[in-house]
């Protein structure tokens, strides 16, 4: 039988040969991914009240990114919990190192064909690395700790194909914010979300992350790249093991629910109008958009590669008199790395603000967040209303191209216009 | 329960619904700003026995329970959209939150009295007694509801294998 990528994973994850769409089967979880928000302060009472204890303490990978840095009492109050909870379980703790869907991944543990639930919605960002992975709420999670098991409905796949290659200006962002217009938000009706093509086979891994953690914004349930050299690339770069990922792509003849196909060559930079990732445009259309802040940060936007993208335009520039560039980068591994390659001494040259390696303003749990009226350019993934900060700010999303090339000019701009 | 309805348009998002400025906080705190980017009084108006009507992907964005918590602590009695995000909607079965899915919702106004069955997967319209359908809902999420969540659920599945040791 002809099956896809999400249809073998699940098939292996419950002890079947094979599973069919639709069909609701309980499957094993390989790996459970938990942060300071929705984990412990959530799990840890419902455990209690039903009197069991974690399922396998080495399956379980807690990470503090919301409330960090805990600059108040309740938010420090938090990241304390978080901290007691990891120490009396021994589960494995990333504690301030960066955000979950970033240091997961660069951990090694996230191993192409796992079947893996975060308790975030951007969990899918670990399809990047060939997992079928999935994001769920503290009580389902809770339910998977408490018994390693939980159901899943077989996902339709839908295709997703981007021939030829991004011109140059253009990164993975643009891709998704295209698809997020083009599809709308619930173009993935909770199914699995396939990418594939040459333009998608040629991205880097942070890049396929970014493609992949974006699908919580398409609606889809999963978002997968089958594993290839770049992920074993990738995986021996970070310590792991060198991953068996024979068998771990979708049939020819598997029957797909959908199968777009695009050209990536002819796409221009994107950006998403206030206030949904749905309302794509080009770049150049929201040209002269004037803003105040921009926010380089997030799992979405911040990575290493998203550094040195903004770096690119922001070499020998400073940002516009009167705007704010903040950036947060993703982790502590991609902050030191810029560091090394001089990435960071040019956003401090150019007058950027470096926050801590958090969810920051993208999550709008914290102090600092978007004033009453401000127009901020965000390479985050998600510009709800009042999501950032007051319900009166606007909040564009873009490239982190855009975003810096938007520092520069004070506006809106197509960045091609500023790489020489 | 009946009760009167809430009408909503699409992509009804949980920053909407679970304001993350709040979400240092209680739920009591939180649900006191539910929806209010959309509807500013809504927590104020609501009653016990609500119903929201909405249409299509009721709940996009996060992952957070809050979202759901807060329409349940408002004591809405449930939510009929025209289609909903996946995680919202694992969310609502596992907290015990009626959430149907209405094929149209054309009928039904801002205002209507109407209540909500979930065994009969209909929306009745008092007051111009008429129904709309509903799409029935899965057999064993409907069980994971009406034990009132999934850890009611998995108490009584937990306590069934001590039994069976
Ligand atoms: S950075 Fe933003 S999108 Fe990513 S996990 Fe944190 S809050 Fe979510």
């Amino acid at each position: 039988m002809q099956q896809t990528l999400a249809q073998k994973i699940i098939a292996r994850a419950a002890g079947l040969k094979y599973v069919t769409p639709g069909e609701v089967v309980t499957a094993n979880v390989d790996l459970a991914m938990i942060h300071d928000s929705g984990g412990p302060r959530r799990v840890a009472p419902i455990l209690r009240d039903l009197g069991v204890g974690l399922w396998n303490k080495d399956k379980v990978f807690l990470v503090s990114d919301h409330f960090v840095p805990g600059d108040t009492e309740e938010t420090s109050a938090i990241l304390a919990l978080t901290r007691d909870w990891a120490r009396e379980t021994g589960v494995r703790f990333l504690d301030g190192q960066g955000i979950c869907h970033v240091v997961l991944p660069e951990s090694g543990q996230l191993q192409p064909g796992m079947f893996a639930v975060g308790g975030d919605s951007h969990s899918p960002t670990g399809g990047a690395m060939g997992a079928f992975m999935f994001g769920i709420g503290a009580t389902e999670m809770a339910g998977v700790l408490a018994t390693g098991e939980i159901w899943v409905k077989v996902p339709e796949t839908i295709l997703i194909e981007w021939t030829g290659r991004l011109r140059d200006g253009l990164m993975a962002k643009d891709i998704m914010l295209a698809l997020c217009g083009k599809l709308g938000m619930d173009g993935g009706k909770y199914q699995a979300v396939e990418y594939t093509g040459d333009a998608i086979k040629s991205l880097s891994m942070q890049e396929r992350m970014t493609l992949a953690n974006m699908t919580a914004e398409l609606g889809g349930q999963t978002g997968l790249i089958a594993p290839d050299g770049v992920t074993t690339d990738f995986l021996r770069s970070v310590g792991g093991d060198t991953p068996d990922i024979s068998g771990l792509y979708s049939d020819t003849q598997a029957p797909v629910l959908e199968h777009y196909l695009f050209d990536a060559t002819s796409l221009a930079p994107q950006v998403a109008a206030p206030h949904s990732p749905a309302n794509a445009m080009p770049a150049s259309e929201a040209e002269n958009t004037s803003i105040d802040v921009a926010y380089i940060g997030a799992c979405t936007g911040a990575k290493y590669e998203d550094l040195k993208a903004a770096a690119r335009i922001l070499k020998g520039r400073r940002v516009s008199d009167g705007i704010e560039l903040l950036v947060a980068p993703s982790s502590k591994r991609d902050q030191d790395r810029a560091a090394k390659d001089g990435i960071m001494a040019i956003f401090e040259a150019a007058g950027a603000k470096v926050l801590p390696n958090a969810c920051g303003i993208c999550a709008g749990y914290g102090t600092q967040r978007l004033a009453a009226d401000v127009t901020c350019i965000s390479s985050t993934a998600r510009n709800f209303k009042g999501r950032m900060g007051d319900a009166t700010s606007q909040v564009w999303l873009g490239s982190p191209l855009t975003v810096a090339a938007a520092a520069v000019a004070g506006h809106i701009i197509d960045p091609r216009e500023m790489l020489l | 329960m009946s009760g009167r309805i809430f009408l909503f348009g699409d992509d009804i998002d949980t920053d909407q619904l679970a304001p993350g400025q709040y979400m240092r906080g209680g739920i009591e705190a939180l649900a006191a700003h539910c929806l209010e980017a959309t509807r500013p009084a809504f927590s104020v108006d609501v009653q016990p026995g609500d119903i929201i009507v909405a249409g299509r992907n009721f709940g996009t964005g996060s992952s957070r329970e809050q979202a759901v918590e807060a329409l349940l602590y408002l004591q809405v009695a449930g939510v009929v959209a025209l289609s909903f995000a996946g995680i919202f909607y694992r969310n609502a079965v596992n907290l015990g939150l009626p959430v149907l899915i209405a094929p149209s919702i054309d009928g039904a106004k801002d205002g209507d009295k109407a209540s909500l069955q979930l065994s009969g997967s209909v929306l009745n319209l008092s007051d111009k007694n008429t129904d709309i359908a509903l799409e029935p809902m899965p057999k064993n999420l409907q069980e994971i509801i009406e034990s009132g969540g999934l850890v009611q659920y998995l108490k009584k599945r937990l306590a069934s294998k001590c039994k069976g040791q």
